[in-house]
């Protein structure tokens, strides 16, 4: 299906693309139809600096199984950093 | 005998007389050929979408889709379309005035036979039936899939998306082909039973197709869900349907 639902969040943070790094302010997130990857449905994440309206923007496509997956995977590593780092 | 085919990126007159860009194939020749209006879903106007087009100039249409988000700026179709839904998608009344100059563009052009058509997929069905209940100069109308013509949860309809097209259905101004599969989730079976239903309270010249052992988007030939007999069957429908309905001897609906 085509969805309309799209969820935001502000981020802190940089990414690298075509261009080299650039400042990044938000990420734009769905689970609709993919635009390279070959699956009926992904979860497409969209890094883009909204205050200067570029076009640029990092963009990936997964499936929805990995993108379990790495959810997981990301809390885990804050987790595992939180401690690391509790005695700097 | 010869054949050939012109394909090009032109410039259209949208909503407001916009300048948009669209993607646009025909046969070579004097014609006369009917036209249509390939509307893309809401991924972008992307490569399927202009393979599709060409697949209509293969089969003697002047094809076209405009770019619904050529608004947005200079970008690849795919950053656009990421643009596009950072904002909520494109208005309905946008995409409605999108097409209807489109569908000008066609019949202004030396080789056209004055019937038009409109195509779409996804998001780009649920625009189509939008467009044949708004306009009232399309000749024939194919839905693929279409959903949100039926609305179930009044939260999914916004300032952009403002009527479910189904409450449309009594305005609809030409026959309608839908094509759907029986295991796509939107819309649902049930849905398609409604907008049915719908099109018989009112009167109005239909065919549906629905394809066991298919779901959503099974003519996407790059995609998991692409189903070859269904989709050869789904696009015999379509020329069909289209063969019978733009004609140039065909009667108005």
């Amino acid at each position: 299906m085509c969805s309309y639902i799209t969820e935001q969040v502000k981020v802190v943070g940089s990414a690298k693309g075509a261009a080299g790094w650039m400042t990044i302010d938000t990420a734009t997130i769905y689970f609709d139809h993919p635009y390279h990857a070959p699956l009926d449905h992904s979860l497409n994440i969209d890094f883009v600096n909204a205050a200067d309206g570029a076009p640029v923007r990092v963009a990936v496509e997964l499936s929805a199984e990995s993108a379990r997956e790495l959810v997981a995977k990301i809390l885990a590593a804050l987790d595992q950093g939180a401690l690391a780092h509790a005695a700097d | 005998m010869y054949e050939g085919m012109l394909a090009e990126r032109v410039t259209i007159r949208g909503m407001h007389d916009d300048l948009v860009d669209a993607y646009m194939a025909r046969p070579l020749g004097p014609g006369p050929f009917p036209g249509v209006v390939v509307i893309h879903h809401m991924p972008g106007w992307d490569e399927w979408t202009r393979e599709v087009v060409r697949k209509f100039a293969q089969h003697g249409y002047a094809a076209i889709s405009p770019h619904l988000y050529s608004r947005l700026g200079e970008g690849s179709p795919d950053d656009l379309a990421a643009k596009a839904r950072a904002q909520g998608g494109v208005a309905d009344d946008q995409v409605v005035a999108d097409v209807a100059g489109a569908s000008a563009f066609l019949r202004t052009q030396p080789y056209s036979s004055g019937k038009i058509g409109v195509i779409g997929f996804c998001s780009g069905g649920r625009h189509t039936y939008l467009t044949a209940c708004t306009l009232t100069d399309i000749d024939a109308a194919v839905d693929c899939w279409g959903g949100q013509v039926v609305v179930d949860d009044p939260a999914q309809l916004s300032e952009k998306r403002p009527v479910a097209p189904i409450d449309l259905t009594a305005s609809l101004c030409c026959p309608l082909l839908g094509i759907f599969g029986n295991e796509d989730h939107n819309p649902t079976v049930d849905q398609v039973n409604r907008t049915e239903a719908a099109l018989q309270q009112h009167g109005k010249t239909y065919e549906f197709y629905r394809y066991d052992g298919a779901g959503h988007g099974f003519f996407a030939v790059d995609r998991p869900a692409y189903r070859p007999e269904q989709a050869t069957a789904g696009w015999g429908n379509v020329f069909d349907f289209y063969g019978r309905y733009l004609a140039p001897e065909s009667a108005q609906n």
